[in-house]
């Protein structure tokens, strides 16, 4: 027989290391034509660093997100970073690289502020361009401002940023501390199929409903969500390292024996974005790598539940598991 | 002010040259006359090296290095740092790496690693944690198999006053879940290239995900930065002069493009490695993991125990929560203490709950370490929680989607470990998923929101 | 040592190789054509595939030996010099690589999918990549990738 149900699962993400102390730093330096270098220490595992903190680079500095080009491929070449993990990146060094784009556009506006015979709180920077507000007519290019400033001013135009959520120690009593920069929420919805003759479970449905404070690529956020979903997939219905706990026998050693999702296994995945805004972030932005990963095992397991009345408490609810929890009803 | 860049769908800035096959990880990028490095890992789980003699294997033609324990200057790294580079006497898991061979051909290299002389008197390994926790279990390390964080076996959150909890609550629910452990299994497998530069100088092509750790990770192990191994006696420093009179900056690790991570590349797998073989043959050396090493002996989400005992209301409010949660580690720390704090101080879920008293464990097994996976401590705490969170309204006759309702956090809510929240918004997700599901919530949730509480913080 | 002779994106080779070298060795480690990636060396993961005279094979249990005369494609030669095919376009506007590592693999799946059938379903796209693993994406954006190189082809051919 073939059973359907519905189970839902939801719950909270937070953004950086566990207890803070994990620090990121940028460097922006404008370029003679106009354009920018992004330096970071992060790296780009797919999550789409680069794209997303040369966005946020070319947004404080009115450029094309063409404009920037990024460099992280080098560990003595490129400021501190505490790594890619932590669903920090975003967050940590996107306060970084939008704290280092605003010194070095702060550079252009002092610059360019003796060119126009400004203020530099007066100027904002636009296309290319460096504007006195309210005047269209009167601005320089960046280009021109760099070479002011290279040629005449003695003036470097690069900027520094470093952001780092201060290290918080827990009390061993209590375990008081404020451990997070900040945290992202996730609802997620499954509908499943579960076979009782066989044991076997087909997710029909998924959909992910997760809060990104501000999707600064939305796409992305959509990839994030989907992966993230399919290995969470993958933890409910198959994947297991130690199959004969504890013994370490008979442990997977190939793609096949730990079998991860393949197109086979997936239903069409609904990612759904939500912002609400971080008061903190980069343009209110959040954490958004990890916490996808969670919520399809616990989904499915209510899902489970729903259809045929039993609870597993253990993953992945293979169908040797669904069986035997039917048996012991 | 309007955002012009930020929101847009801009392409990926490495997509086109990830299509056209221009991307070069770490493994694409080939040098001539480099080294094929092989590692002779333990065949058994717990044991003590008794011999061990590489003098056949150095013998033969086209093996340019071989190395052992003695070649590492300070034989430690990782988080704490308690992991040998290669054994130097005690075997605390199968396939932990005890020689280093760097020749000019994977054959001559296998051919090498049967030349060795190796015998291991076995020692009883411990697999469950549960059991790994008994008192007369055997010990993983000399120091127990329960790590300390400082005075205690465990951390923990103590919120509010449990034992009033408990009382007051009309129902008392308890269960224990189980999460397995999972192997990141990204596409990438772990490979590292060491090459010399001019001025005995050193660039480390890595698969890392944090290559500025890692880098002076290295710089430890090769006693550049100091080591902060004190009190892990079973780590030497024997005085090996492999990369001596290196200094800060000698060395360059690059990466930056992981082919997937997920955790699993937070932990120096290989280039502490290569970088030896290559300062001591004088040649580039790689090592590239087979798909059956990285699914055996990388880092993995350790193995959970988790129990959870929930005092609630009859109206379906949590007042007191008690959890207790185990963490298999694997024989090395790594990660896993930061992997059990983050799982203890977020063992409430999304929900406000005023009592809490929550105790984690990380307990050393004779496996490889395990470590950081996508979720990290999250993970099989969400797991636990959500599945929990269905068997107390089912137990209530409640319908799950108000029970979460009553229980989430609202702004202006504290964590158990204390922090005030802002940003909340599960009240309002909550309440679109519905719609997008068809599923129609009585009115009184659907006026709800993530507003603070009132008064009275329930 | 034996005498392989191939062509690899239209360029002939001569190379000697060992009896037991695979195909993807011969790319990777001789060629130095590095799109192929050795995910696991064990047929399981699709990441080494490549086109044999037009035909999708996991060159990590190819033997090298076994392809003589053959055409081998990898990405580096789907389009012609200077261009991008239109396979390889859409993966790139569809967001249907991540981290990269399988995509030189499944834009090749997707060529031979597409060879047979140029108008897929999700349905048929998810069964002509089935052989290919990925760890990041999730495969819907690639499945959206392949249906709208799908659409392109059909009316650039039209
Ligand atoms: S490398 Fe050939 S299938 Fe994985
Ligand atoms: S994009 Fe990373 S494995 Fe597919």
């Amino acid at each position: 027989m073939k059973n359907r149900g519905t189970g839902i699962a939801i719950g909270h993400y937070p953004t950086g290391q566990n207890g803070g102390g994990d620090p990121s730093q940028a460097m922006v330096k404008i370029q003679p034509d106009g354009s920018a270098v992004l330096t970071v220490g992060s790296c780009d595992l797919g999550q789409g660093c680069k794209t997303i903190l040369a966005q946020m680079a070319a947004e404080v500095l009115g450029m094309e997100y063409e404009q920037v080009k990024v460099i992280n491929h080098s560990v003595d070449n490129t400021p501190m970073s505490s790594g890619s993990y932590a669903s920090r990146v975003t967050y940590v060094d996107g306060k970084a690289t939008v704290e280092a784009a605003e010194n070095a556009r702060e550079i252009l506006f002092q610059v360019a502020g003796e060119i126009l015979e400004a203020s530099p709180s007066d100027l904002i920077i636009e296309n290319g361009k460096v504007f006195v507000k309210g005047d269209r007519k009167r601005f320089k290019t960046i280009s021109k401002i760099v070479e002011v400033a290279t040629y005449e001013k003695h003036k470097q135009v690069v900027g520094l940023g470093h952001f780092m959520k201060d290290f918080s120690k827990p009390d061993p009593e209590t375990g008081e501390c404020d451990p997070f920069c900040t945290l992202s929420w996730g609802v997620s919805f499954a509908e499943v199929e579960v076979d009782t003759d066989t044991g076997e479970v087909e997710v029909l449905r998924f959909v992910s409903y997760y809060d990104a404070g501000k999707a600064i690529n939305p796409m992305l956020v959509e990839g994030q969500i989907q992966g993230g979903s399919v290995m969470g997939l993958g933890a409910a219905l198959m994947e297991d390292l130690h199959p004969y706990y504890p013994n370490i026998e008979h442990q997977p050693d190939n793609l096949s024996d730990y079998s991860i999702p393949t197109t086979m296994d997936i239903p069409d995945f609904e990612a759904l974005i939500y912002e609400c805004p971080s008061t903190e972030g980069p343009y209110g932005a959040k954490g958004i790598g990890e916490l996808s990963a969670n919520y399809p095992s616990p989904a499915i397991i209510n899902a489970i539940h729903d259809a045929i009345g039993v609870w597993l408490t253990e993953l992945p609810a293979s169908p040797e598991k669904v069986l035997r929890a039917l048996e012991s009803q | 002010m309007t955002l012009k860049v930020v929101g847009q769908n801009v392409l990926r800035y490495d997509g086109l040259a990830h299509v056209t096959g221009e991307t070069h990880f770490a493994d694409d990028v080939i040098i001539p006359g480099t080294l094929t490095v092989k590692v002779l890992r333990s065949p058994v789980s717990k044991g003590k090296i008794m011999n061990l003699d590489i003098r056949a294997a150095m013998s033969v033609p086209g093996v340019a290095s071989v190395i052992t324990a003695d070649d590492v200057p300070c034989n430690g790294y990782g988080h704490i740092p308690d992991q040998p580079v290669l054994v130097e006497e005690m075997v605390r898991y199968k396939g932990e790496p005890i020689v280093a061979v760097a020749a000019v051909d994977e054959d001559t290299a296998i051919e090498a690693l049967e030349k060795i002389q190796l015998g291991i008197e076995e020692e009883e390994p411990v697999f469950d944690h549960i059991q790994a926790m008994m008192p007369d279990a055997p010990k993983v390390r000399p120091e127990g198999n329960i790590h300390m964080f400082g005075k205690y076996p465990f951390r923990q959150v103590k919120f509010g006053d449990i034992d009033a909890g408990f009382r007051e609550a009309d129902v008392i629910i308890e269960n224990t879940y189980r999460h397995p452990s999972l192997e990141h299994a990204q596409l990438e497998p772990m490979v590292s290239q060491a090459v010399p530069e001019a001025g005995g100088k050193l660039t480390v092509y890595t698969v890392s995900q944090a290559p500025h750790f890692h880098l002076e990770e290295l710089y430890g192990i090769l006693k550049v930065k100091k080591n902060n191994v004190s009190g892990k006696h079973w780590i030497t420093e024997k005085g090996s002069r492999t990369g001596q009179g290196l200094e800060f900056g000698d060395i360059n690790f690059i990466g930056g493009t992981v082919g997937g991570g997920f955790g699993g590349k937070n932990d120096m797998h290989a280039d502490h490695i290569t970088a030896l073989l290559a300062l001591k043959s004088g040649q580039p050396c790689k090592w590239r993991w087979t798909r059956e090493e990285d699914l055996l002996y990388s880092t993995y989400r350790g193995c959970w125990y988790i129990t959870i005992k929930d005092g609630v209301k009859k109206d379906g409010r949590i007042v007191a929560r008690k959890i207790k949660t185990i963490r298999e580690s694997g024989a090395y720390a790594s990660s896993n203490p930061h992997v059990v704090e983050h799982n203890i101080f977020n063992s409430t879920g999304p929900y406000f709950i005023p009592n809490v008293h929550s105790r984690g464990y990380c307990v050393y097994t004779n496996k490889p370490p395990a470590s950081s996976m996508r979720g990290f401590g999250l993970t099989p705490s969400t797991f636990a929680t959500e599945v929990q969170a269905n068997k107390i309204a089912s137990e209530l006759s409640m319908d799950p989607w108000e029970f979460r309702f009553k229980n989430v956090y609202r702004n202006g809510d504290l964590t158990s470990t204390g922090s005030k929240l802002d940003s909340v918004a599960l009240i309002e997700m909550m309440q679109t998923l519905a719609e997008k599901t068809g599923v129609t919530l009585p009115d009184r949730l659907k006026q709800m929101s993530s507003a603070k509480r009132g008064g009275n913080s329930i | 040592m034996h005498l392989l002779k191939l062509t690899v994106n239209g360029q002939n080779y001569e190379i000697t190789v060992q009896l037991k070298t695979t195909l993807l060795e011969v790319l990777r480690d001789k060629l130095q054509i590095t799109s192929p990636k050795a995910g696991c060396n064990q047929g399981d993961c699709g990441t080494c595939s490549v086109l044999v005279d037009s035909i999708l094979v996991k060159s990590c249990l190819t033997n090298s030996l076994s392809v003589q005369g053959k055409k081998i494609i990898t990405v580096e030669g789907l389009a012609k010099p200077g261009e991008v095919h239109p396979l390889q376009q859409a993966f790139h506007e569809n967001y249907g690589a991540q981290c990269g590592f399988c995509t030189p693999g499944m834009i090749l799946a997707a060529k031979a999918l597409l060879d047979k059938n140029p108008n897929p379903t999700r349905e048929d796209v998810k069964v002509g990549l089935s052989g290919n693993l990925c760890r990041c994406t999730g495969y819907t954006k690639i499945i959206d990738s392949v249906i709208a190189a799908s659409e392109k082809m059909v009316t650039v051919t039209d």
